[in-house]
């Protein structure tokens, strides 16, 4: 392999994976906080996917512009999906849990299906259709390097909001509020934190950095009611593999997984890819059941009778 | 006038009743202790007056107001404060982060540098420690900053719950040290402890609790000579 074609790869992939790094965050907040995981992840994308759909389709709002509506849209949806359908399950069974967010990925998918069809959409910006070229670099012995602006876009975008939401988490008041709760939800109680109140801010704000991922992706993914499917097994091998529940290790895991995903699809085929990181996820686990990135952190296991309503 | 009279509390959990029919009182400026063998109740009855059960019936009056039924959050908002057993540490965040969620309380929060400094003053070995995860402190410096986090909450009644489990004598001489320099801060407090003695020479007066029952009362003084309290209690 030539060293412009590893360059190629490698950029291509970490590319690929600032897309996944930003979906999963969301994901990772959820699961490191409330300890649930959110099956509909997945349908939440899709539907963020939807959105930016629609506004460029109907009223020709550029998707990356779209975030102004998808933000705060996605953080009132995913505000009233807690107190809907998530509230209930704080401190139930897992398998009730499982069910309740399972069964809603469902029905988004279900009403996704009967609202627009399965028809294939896909949103062609004209701006974006050259790639850029870069280079050469004969200094470093490389050729001309190809980058695809929207996946460009869609990296850069998405690494700076997972930095500034890394930033935010550990240096925050809240930040530190939000990871005391995650803690230790009982002694946070008795600090005095409404933490109903901050489990309702965190599966906002992971229904949110979904909204923004799907405005990132609609240029590059066509979208249709089951795309959720194929992203969401992506973003659990991310948040496992990143230490089910660290952002910075999701962020990590996010841009190995989009590498190891480029390059197994040129090597071997894009046919094999799923199997591939499957593998890859499935060796990390069985060498270190942390996850890549896991902090061996105190498993909040106690039931708590009153969570305050 | 009691800062904390407790009337008649009963509490279970599930279908097993753990707590009959418990009164006791706390004025402003007492240290108050309940002393009683393992499983007696004691953490039971903290965990039902901070709010955290439900289960519970009875009424439970803190500065002239009814808190039973009262989230737990909003009953920490009014000032009674409860540092739980086991010290229960937020173990991935610093020593000084654990301290400012001490402080998460409207009564406090502006006044979080202020607090921090005095806070400081009393555990000097927190200062050297502050940017280490708290999760890597040992046993008894960790009892420190729970203490240390409860007192952040600017507490008007500090409830603490058995801060010499497990410690080494040494250390259980030293935490009892700390409480008393934080008794001359006029706070008041309701202590729980299984370390009888040391628990009875600390307080103004003492409740013991047997089988979810208060079968004696007294100062400390008075329940140190009581023979039966000798017998059963202090091996003596």
């Amino acid at each position: 392999m030539s060293s412009t074609l590893f360059a190629q790869l490698v950029i291509s992939g970490i590319l690929l994976g600032g897309i996944y790094a930003l979906s999963s965050i969301g994901l990772t907040l959820i699961f490191g906080v409330m300890k649930i995981v959110n099956f509909a992840h997945g349908e939440f994308l899709m539907l963020a996917m939807y959105v930016s759909f629609w506004l460029f389709h109907s009223l020709h709002i550029d998707p990356y512009l779209s975030m102004v509506i998808s933000v705060p849209l996605f953080f009132v949806v995913g505000m009233l999906t807690y107190k809907i359908f998530i509230r209930k399950t704080i401190g139930a069974p897992i398998l009730a849990q499982i069910f309740v967010t399972v069964g809603l990925s469902i029905i988004i998918e279900n009403l996704a299906l009967l609202f627009w069809s399965a028809d294939f959409r896909t949103v062609s910006l004209a701006y974006l259709s050259k790639p850029l070229i870069v280079g050469p670099f004969p200094g470093l012995g490389l050729e001309e390097i190809i980058v695809n602006k929207a996946r460009f876009i869609a990296f850069f975008l998405g690494i700076s909001l997972s930095v500034a939401f890394y930033l935010f988490m550990k240096f925050s008041y809240l930040g530190k509020v939000i990871r005391a709760t995650s803690q230790d939800r009982t002694t946070a109680l008795l600090m005095g934190i409404n933490i109903d109140r901050v489990y309702t801010l965190s599966f906002a704000m992971g229904i949110l950095l979904v909204g923004i991922a799907g405005a990132l992706m609609i240029p590059i993914y066509t979208v249709h009611p089951f795309v959720g499917f194929e992203f969401v097994l992506i973003m659990f091998v991310v948040v496992v593999l990143g230490g089910m529940g660290s952002i910075m290790g999701a962020m990590i895991a996010g841009l190995f997984i989009g590498v190891v995903e480029v390059f197994s699809g040129f090597l071997i085929g894009p046919e094999s890819k799923q199997a591939i990181y499957f593998l890859v996820f499935i060796a990390v686990l069985v060498f270190r059941p942390s996850g890549l990135f896991g902090e061996k952190g105190e498993e909040e296991l106690e039931r708590i009778e009153a969570i305050g309503e | 006038m009691s800062l904390l009279k407790v009337e008649n509390l009963n509490v279970s959990y599930g279908d097993v009743q753990v707590l009959h029919e418990v009164s006791l009182e706390v004025g402003r400026g007492e240290v108050v202790t309940i002393v009683g063998a393992n499983a007696a109740g004691k953490s039971t009855l903290l965990r039902a007056l901070s709010g955290l059960l439900k289960k519970v019936s009875g009424s439970i009056h803190f500065n002239s107001e009814e808190i039973l039924g009262k989230p737990a959050f909003e009953i920490a908002e009014k000032g009674l404060i409860h540092v739980p057993e086991g010290r229960r540490v937020f173990p991935l965040l610093t020593v000084q982060e654990n301290l400012e969620i001490g402080a998460y309380t409207q009564r406090v929060r502006g006044n979080l540098k202020g607090k921090l400094r005095e806070v400081y003053e009393i555990f000097p070995a927190l200062a050297e420690h502050k940017g280490q995860a708290a999760g890597s402190l040992s046993g008894g410096e960790q009892q420190m900053l729970a203490i240390a986090r409860g007192l952040m909450a600017d507490p008007i009644l500090l409830m603490i719950d058995e801060p010499s489990l497990g410690l080494a004598p040494i250390l259980v001489a030293k935490t009892f040290q700390t409480l008393e320099e934080i008794k001359k801060e006029d706070v008041t407090i309701l202590l729980v402890e299984q370390n009888v003695v040391r628990a009875l020479e600390f307080s103004d007066r003492a409740y013991v609790l047997e089988n979810g029952r208060v079968t004696l009362q007294g100062t400390g003084p008075e329940l140190l000579k009581d023979p039966y309290l000798k017998k059963a209690y202090m091996g003596l």
